[in-house]
């Protein structure tokens, strides 16, 4: 186990940069989760730890080495990639042991080696098996297991779910948890998935257009995003977001689209008249009578909860109940934002506001 | 609905058990025999034939000019004790092995080397394909004139390079033209199995080198666990073809060299061609091709096994 250290560094792809400077620290045994749409250049990042990607600029650290020049077998990481890579002629005991076998080690450690990542990945019955005679949920666990069995300082992960179906994709999520919570060994993980990162991170990045937009663990990125990238990307359904002006005349308030007034706790100093942008949660609408009038549009129950897609001045948003109203499309509503939860962007910058 | 009482009526009237020609009719299976037939005489009148008529040919003693009438296997008897014909089977196996072993070294390091990201990658894999795409004719008579006992341009730079002082006899003597030949041979040759090498090397996933690098493999031990076990099943079958090709080469052998000299090239279907065509004796030619066929249905059953297809490439749970 070992920590990471990922200081300014930069990429470049011939002359074209698509990591500009990227900071990251990251604690001995922490689950970290890089996250951001495609593109973002989270993948490449995780490459680069990996050492299949050269450092363009800046530093990466594993414990106390800088391993920029350091060879991928040298850095002492393991990476479960997003297809498997598993070796189609060899069967689960051998790919396991793969790694163990190129370091030269005896038939008898390699098959403890082997035996031990089995056992804890349930896997044992299956070592006999070619990958094709497998199922994806399984070759997700092989993959895995060929990571343990190097008992490494760094576990990599590059959206090892995304080839599984929904289903086995929560299962998984839980048992790459259960894993880490087991082993304890540092781990980043790369998903284009909020859901994912929500779930699993102690910490988690988000990455966009080869920046990092925000670190924090998952509910601070949730309660307090630092800029309007954050707030639409975590949660799901995703932030509403309504562009106007913030109003102060005695108390302050929010003036929305088609003078749509919404409610607003307090506004940042001499914001009077200021254009923004106003991001409220659609778990954080009430029905109340001082709210602003909204004509629903679709009802989506799914059960649990409710979501509710309305015309909110001219602007389509998204509410979510717990409660089950009797909603029809048509009706008209009133949408009360609580004033404590919402959020307030510059309108150009997309920076936070509000403290 | 009086129309909607009656309609069903009618239907049913029509209802009548299924003659054997509506099931013949209907049958995907009669359908497809049918589709078939155009292909098999195809296949029976331009392959079968010509290979029953040689075989039967090799059993008679057929002259030019003149049908012949059956004499068993006295053509093979004839043979049997003939030492030009022992000679062009020694001849034809020297020549395939060395070619194919050959072929297949050269082809496999151009493969590897093709398959690297390097500058005018493109262009090179073109250029590779070019022995292929000369006519084999053109090629011999180019390789003809490169051996040519006085105007040889590699004895010219020899000799202008102070190394030798006569001209190398390249296609008058025994050992060097079997060397030309097959050197011929291997040139033609090897694009084809570098190009399908390289199509097979270019179906392995990227991310296996990328996982047995963190794995710790160097690059040796990559080609040796990784790339060669992946790429068995298309060395398998470009081996086969490629000894089929080289087994019953006719071509090169007779632009360059006609069998010489004194029969130390002569392969099989070259003297096959020689005694049935040349001196006319049919039926002995024919005996001579037909005895290529067990040769040929070694080769092609070493193949069979070799191209089995590995449990590693079977999807089935059938541990």
């Amino acid at each position: 186990m070992s920590s990471v250290q990922i200081r300014d560094v930069r990429k470049s792809f011939g002359g074209f940069e698509v990591l500009h400077g990227v900071s990251i620290p990251i604690e001995d045994g922490a689950f970290v989760v890089l996250v951001g749409p495609s593109g973002c250049g989270k993948s490449t990042l995780l490459r680069m730890l990996a050492g299949l990607e050269n450092i363009t600029s800046g530093t990466i650290s594993i414990g106390d080495r800088v391993v920029n020049n350091v060879q991928p077998k040298e850095r002492d990481i393991a990476m479960v990639f997003q297809n498997y890579a598993l070796y189609p002629h060899m069967t689960v005991a051998d790919n396991m042991g793969f790694s163990l076998k190129l370091r030269g080690a005896s038939a008898d450690e390699i098959s403890k080696g082997v035996a031990r990542a089995a056992e804890i990945l349930a896997l044992t019955p299956l070592l006999d098996r070619y990958p094709r005679q497998l199922s994806g949920g399984q070759r997700q666990r092989v993959a895995m297991g060929r990571a343990i069995v190097r008992d490494p300082q760094v576990f990599l992960f590059d959206e090892p779910l995304s080839n599984l179906d929904a289903k086995l994709r929560v299962a998984m999520r839980t048992e790459i948890k259960e894993l880490h919570q087991r082993l304890k060994t540092t781990t980043v993980y790369v998903t284009h998935d909020q859901i994912e990162a929500m779930t699993m991170a102690d910490k988690i990045v988000v990455m966009h257009d080869g920046i990092v937009e925000q670190i924090g663990t998952p509910l601070e990125l949730y309660d307090r995003p630092d800029n309007q990238f954050v707030a639409g990307f975590i949660g799901s359904p995703a932030m509403n977001f309504l562009k106007g002006r913030v109003k102060v005349n005695g108390s302050a308030g929010f003036e929305g689209p088609n003078g749509v007034k919404l409610p607003l706790a307090s506004a940042p100093a001499n914001s009077d008249g200021r254009p923004a942008v106003y991001g409220v949660r659609p778990e954080h609408f009430t029905i109340a009578d001082d709210g602003a009038e909204a004509e629903i549009v679709v009802v989506e129950p799914t059960g649990s909860e409710t979501q509710v897609f309305a015309k909110l001045g001219g602007e389509q948003v998204v509410a979510v109940f717990r409660e089950r109203h009797q909603f029809n499309p048509g009706d008209k509503v009133r949408l009360k934002p609580d004033p404590a939860l919402v959020h307030l962007f510059d309108e150009t910058t997309g920076k936070r506001l509000n403290a | 609905m009086a129309d909607i009482a009656m309609q069903p009526r009618m239907a049913k009237a029509q209802i009548r058990e299924a003659t054997t020609w509506d099931q013949l009719r209907t049958n995907r299976n009669w359908l497809g025999f049918w589709f078939m037939l155009p292909a098999m005489a195809f296949l029976i009148f331009f392959l079968a034939y010509p290979l029953g008529l040689g075989i039967w040919i090799s059993f008679t003693d057929a002259k030019i000019g003149r049908p012949g009438e059956f004499i068993g296997v006295e053509n093979y008897e004839w043979l049997w004790g003939d030492s030009i014909f022992w000679l062009s089977v020694f001849n034809t196996l020297l020549y395939t092995s060395v070619a194919s072993a050959i072929k297949f070294a050269i082809g496999l390091y151009l493969a590897l080397l093709l398959n690297e990201n390097m500058p005018f990658k493109a262009m090179l894999r073109a250029l590779v394909l070019i022995p292929f795409i000369v006519p084999t004719v053109l090629s011999a008579l180019a390789f003809w004139w490169i051996f040519d006992s006085q105007f040889s341009i590699i004895s010219w730079s020899l000799k202008h390079l102070g190394l030798i002082t006569q001209n190398i006899n390249f296609l008058g003597d025994v050992t060097w033209a079997r060397i030309c030949v097959i050197f011929a041979n291997i040139w033609r040759g090897v694009p084809f199995v570098a190009i399908t090498l390289l199509a097979g090397l270019q179906t392995v996933q990227p991310s296996l080198y990328e996982a047995a690098t963190l794995d710790g493999a160097s690059k040796w031990e990559m080609f040796r666990y990784i790339t060669y076990p992946l790429l068995t099943p298309i060395i398998a079958v470009v081996m086969t073809f490629s000894v089929l090709f080289t087994f019953t080469d006719f071509q090169l052998i007779w632009a360059m060299t006609r069998g010489g000299p004194v029969n130390a090239t002569h392969l099989m279907a070259t003297l096959s061609y020689q005694r049935a065509i040349i001196a006319g004796q049919l039926g002995e030619g024919a005996a001579i091709s037909s005895a290529m066929i067990p040769f040929l249905l070694a080769a092609i059953m070493v193949s069979w096994f070799g191209l089995q297809r590995r449990k590693w490439q079977q999807g089935e749970n059938n541990d």
